[in-house]
């Protein structure tokens, strides 16, 4: 079974991951791929603490992700993978042409970025690197839970909430 | 007859409750209606935050009302991860997950000089113990 979801979220492993995806369809595993999390074994157990016994958590910095993609690909179990910026998703899917499909489920506003959805704030450079994604083929979609309108990039990045 | 505010009567909350969307407004809303002691909890809510975000708007909330017990709602949540990160820089720090309203009317009436620790042990029970399925 390939990998259910590849998700770019900055909360990483939170409720709507744990719950709100991993429920419906049936996760048996995340591959969470961040550096700072990888290299730290106390953030690591932070994660593990917050999931389902059913459920385990793979931690990978960006260097190995293109090996561990490989391999988890090939788990017989349902899996999702979480980064928790675009550049690291734009890095992973220029090296693994098997990625898709994108999931943008959460980028939190922080100074320079412009609101696209409520969940969705983004900087001039974001967006370029969201259509360099989709330039290669990939289907880019937001959506925080599975019961939202998942809203195509083009459509992402012509939002205004505001307006 | 006139409506008299007592000032001295409005405590400092001794607790901050934190969840997703409304959780921890509703559930002081509900302890406020059922005890009258909303007063005791101040509420956060992680919608539209980020983890570093809900972090410092933790850390605001908890230094305003000088509160050493944190409620949040699921042990997966983002509340959650971020309470646990602030337990690095505040060790007197308390964090209890999987909050109910029992738990929360249990934690109102507990006496002020009791522990947090304590208090939030004896809360934390009263909230497991109510958890109940009627087949």
């Amino acid at each position: 079974m390939p990998i259910a979801l590849y998700r770019i979220d900055d909360r990483l492993i939170h409720g709507q991951v744990v719950v709100g995806w991993g429920q419906p369809l049936e996760l048996r595993f995340i591959v969470l791929i961040d550096d700072e999390v990888a290299s730290s074994e106390w953030e690591q157990e932070l994660y593990r603490m917050g999931v389902p016994p059913e459920m385990e958590v793979y931690f990978c910095d960006v260097a190995a992700a293109p090996s561990a993609l490989a391999k988890y690909s090939l788990d017989s179990r349902i899996g999702l993978l979480l980064v928790g910026d675009i550049g690291t998703m734009q890095r992973l899917v220029t090296e693994n042409p098997g990625i898709k499909t994108v999931n943008i489920g959460g980028v939190h506003h922080s100074p320079g970025r412009t609101p696209r959805l409520r969940y969705v704030f983004l900087t001039p450079a974001e967006e370029d690197g969201l259509r360099a994604i989709a330039a290669q083929g990939v289907e880019v979609t937001a959506q925080d839970v599975p019961g939202a309108r998942p809203v195509p990039l083009d459509e992402l990045l012509s939002n205004s909430p505001d307006a | 007859m006139e409506s008299v505010t007592n000032e001295s009567a409005v405590t400092k909350p001794r607790a901050v409750i934190a969840g997703h969307a409304g959780f921890a407004v509703g559930l002081v809303s509900a302890v406020q209606q059922i005890a009258g002691k909303g007063d005791v909890f101040a509420s956060i809510s992680n919608a539209g935050l980020s983890g570093a975000d809900i972090e410092s708007t933790m850390l605001q909330a908890l230094d305003a009302s000088r509160a050493n017990v944190l409620f949040t709602d699921l042990p997966a949540g983002s509340c959650t991860m971020s309470a646990r990160r602030l337990q690095r820089s505040r060790p007197g720090l308390v964090v209890v997950t999987g909050v109910n309203l029992a738990t929360l009317l249990e934690f109102a009436f507990r006496p002020l000089d009791e522990s947090d620790v304590d208090a939030a042990n004896a809360s934390a029970e009263k909230g497991r113990a109510t958890l109940m399925v009627f087949p």
